[in-house]
């Protein structure tokens, strides 16, 4: 076990907590960087998928996790930045200047929303930001003339500076730099009184006001730097899917983007990416369940002479192809994370860090939380 | 008018859970779907009567979500109220893909003894909606009387008013957070059968009526039972008449709006209470 001395304050808020830490995380960004190199074109683009949903989890995140306000409705946010990033190419904005007029625009609606928001707790926000979304949902297929309605809005590829980004390598690539962007942001911003004072307000809000946060600032700041990540995310979305129809930014979406944070865990950024490479890779998974696994088992079947495989396969195969089973296999995971690991992934990632760093001597205890009884949140 | 009944009934589902045990139930909408499909089942597939397949509908599914909150929901009591939300939601998503896999994909249609119509003064209202509208009120009066007038009914009330000092009186407060789910299962149920022939039956039915329901709850005011019942009746009459009034896709979208606008003015609902918490 390393024990790191502190010897200054600033030590305390340090980005890496010391070079072992920078060096781990070194040589996960020369991974990630040569990643490419190693998979198949369709791979890379299915890699690209977690880089998107890990800055919408980024933006969930400082939301739900970090600020304690919940949003039923963040599909809407990145519906935004989508339809307006692909607007302004149309109009023939730059890509740059029409992706940050997608960022601005989501910003202010974010600032807008959490205004009636600020008043609002727990449930109440939750169906508040929910009705937000599904008024946003019937406006992007009603303003046809921005939107085309269920027409439905080509994208093509990114160009920036006369530089294509067509390839899904180079698609990987930017977005990879963007989620590296935004989490450095996040991170700096965490750190700093900003991001305290949501962590305060979370845990608990008359405590935080007492100590001089001002309430209405910092949750309005909130909700529209994370709708602003996720205008951020929709631009890039809007890229990746190539083609916005009304019917994708659905509350099925946002509930999707909700289990990103909790699986991946609540109340860490690592937990937001970790999440995210779940909720990307996930469907394809279930997708060779599906079609490659039985067929490999029913040749194993043949080879070896065991029916047995041949069963297994065929059920397997027959239950993943009855429709809507995706939503029941995600449910099925959300439900037994917050049973049994509230802390999500990253919760267990650091279980089994500290089970292997004190080895003999890890206790199960180091993490039991206090028996909780029932606390009301009428009272607010 | 009669959608609004439905909206209520199912309000009153979440109320009834969101009261007792503070948790926020999601899988409303789904316990409705699953209540409508036995129904369907016992009547089109074993040649029940009506009535008795609606009461073991109710039966079934009550039965079902006592042993849900046995099995799962009770751990999570003492969880931040948004980890349930999305636990109910995923249980929700799994009751969907249950139905799916059993009952199939395709819409069913359920024919019941409520065929006529009924003329009143040039006014023709058909039996169905008028089954609602008695369903609701006849449900309503015996929920009144149960939760008033028997020694279980209290024992309910004092649980959601303090479950400590319920728990102290020698009150069964496990048992009677089961029961609460029970009750407000088989009230999806019930929601789910009498809607089962305006709507038709098919996996899908219950989310969009658990939305709406889940608007009108918050509209009255989570945790008032009249507020809930209310609430439903409001936002049902918001859709009929912004339907019939409003251009083009004004009827979905409008109980939102307008849903927004109150929580904008009053943040705790139409009768919610508000109180700011002692530290």
């Amino acid at each position: 076990m390393r024990f790191v001395f502190k010897t200054s304050y600033n030590q305390d808020i340090q980005l890496f907590r010391d070079k072992v830490d920078m060096g781990w995380y070194v040589a996960l960004a020369i991974g990630v960087l040569a990643l490419p190199f190693l998979l198949s074109s369709y791979s890379v683009g299915e890699t690209s998928w977690v880089f998107i949903y890990g800055i919408c989890g980024v933006s969930l995140m400082t939301l739900v996790g970090y600020t304690g306000l919940v949003s039923l409705g963040h599909a809407a946010f990145l519906g935004i930045g989508a339809y307006a990033h692909a607007y302004f190419l149309e109009r023939g904005v730059p890509w740059i200047g029409s992706v940050a007029l997608a960022v601005i625009i989501t910003t202010a609606c974010g600032f807008v929303v959490g205004l009636p928001a600020l008043r609002m707790s727990g449930i109440y926000l939750a169906i508040a930001t929910l009705s937000f979304a599904v008024i946003i949902q019937e406006v992007f297929s009603r303003w046809e003339s921005v939107t085309h309605g269920f027409a439905g809005m080509p994208v093509g590829p990114p160009v920036i500076f006369g530089v294509s980004f067509a390839d899904a390598r180079e698609f990987y690539y930017l977005c990879l730099f963007f989620l590296v962007i935004v989490l450095w942001v996040t991170r700096n911003l965490l750190r700093a009184p900003t991001g305290r004072a949501w962590i305060a307000i979370r845990d608990s809000e008359i405590a935080a006001q007492s100590m001089g946060v001002h309430l209405a600032l910092y949750k309005s700041m909130a909700f529209a730097y994370s709708a602003g990540v996720m205008g951020l995310a929709g631009a890039l979305f809007a890229h990746k899917i190539a083609y916005l129809a009304p019917d994708i930014f659905t509350i099925l979406l946002s509930i999707q983007f909700l289990l990103l944070v909790i699986v991946g865990g609540l109340g860490s950024l690592h937990g937001a990416v970790l999440g995210a490479i779940f909720v990307a890779l996930l469907p394809p998974a279930i997708a060779i369940l599906r079609d490659s696994v039985p067929d490999t088992l029913a040749d194993l079947s043949t080879s070896t002479g065991i029916g047995l495989f041949h069963i297994v396969g065929d059920a397997l195969g027959g239950f993943f192809k009855k429709p809507g089973v995706e939503a029941g296999v995600f449910g099925l995971i959300l439900v037994l994370v917050i049973l049994l690991e509230p802390f999500g992934m990253y919760g267990r990632w650091l279980k089994i860090r500290l089970f292997f760093s004190t080895f003999p001597l890890y206790k199960r205890d180091s993490f039991k939380r206090q028996k909780s009884y029932m606390k009301t949140e009428r009272l607010r | 008018m009669a959608v609004g009944c439905i909206y209520g009934l199912v309000a009153l589902g979440f109320v009834l859970i969101y009261k007792a045990t503070e948790l926020v139930n999601f899988a409303q909408g789904d316990l409705l779907m699953l209540g409508a499909f036995v129904c369907y089942m016992a009547v089109v597939w074993w040649g029940l009567d009506y009535w008795l397949a609606f009461l073991i509908a109710v039966v079934t599914i009550a039965a079902f979500g006592a042993l849900l909150d046995v099995v799962v929901l009770r751990r999570v009591i003492g969880q931040p109220q948004f980890a349930v939300v999305m636990l109910t939601i995923g249980l929700g998503s799994i009751f969907r893909t249950f139905a799916s896999v059993t009952w199939g994909s395709e819409i069913y249609t359920l024919t019941t003894p409520f065929g006529g119509v009924w003329q009143l003064g040039g006014i023709t209202i058909s039996h169905q909606y008028l089954s609602i509208i008695v369903g609701t009120l006849v449900l309503c009066g015996a929920l009144y009387a149960f939760f008033n007038f028997t020694r279980i009914g209290v024992a309910m009330q004092a649980t959601s008013q303090n479950q400590l000092a319920a728990y102290y009186m020698g009150i069964p407060v496990k048992r009677i957070f089961s029961l609460i789910w029970a009750i407000s299962a088989g009230v999806a149920t019930a929601a789910g059968v009498l809607l089962a022939p305006v709507t038709l039956i098919d996996i899908n039915m219950g989310l969009a009526v658990a939305l709406k329901a889940f608007a009108a709850a918050v509209l009255g005011g989570f945790g008032s039972i009249p507020g809930a019942l209310l609430g439903g009746i409001i936002i049902g009459l918001i859709e009929l008449f912004s339907g019939a009034t409003l251009p083009d896709g004004f009827k979905d979208t409008m109980p939102y709006i307008v849903l927004l606008i109150v929580l904008a003015v009053r943040p705790q609902g139409l009768f919610g209470k508000l109180g700011r918490k002692k530290v």
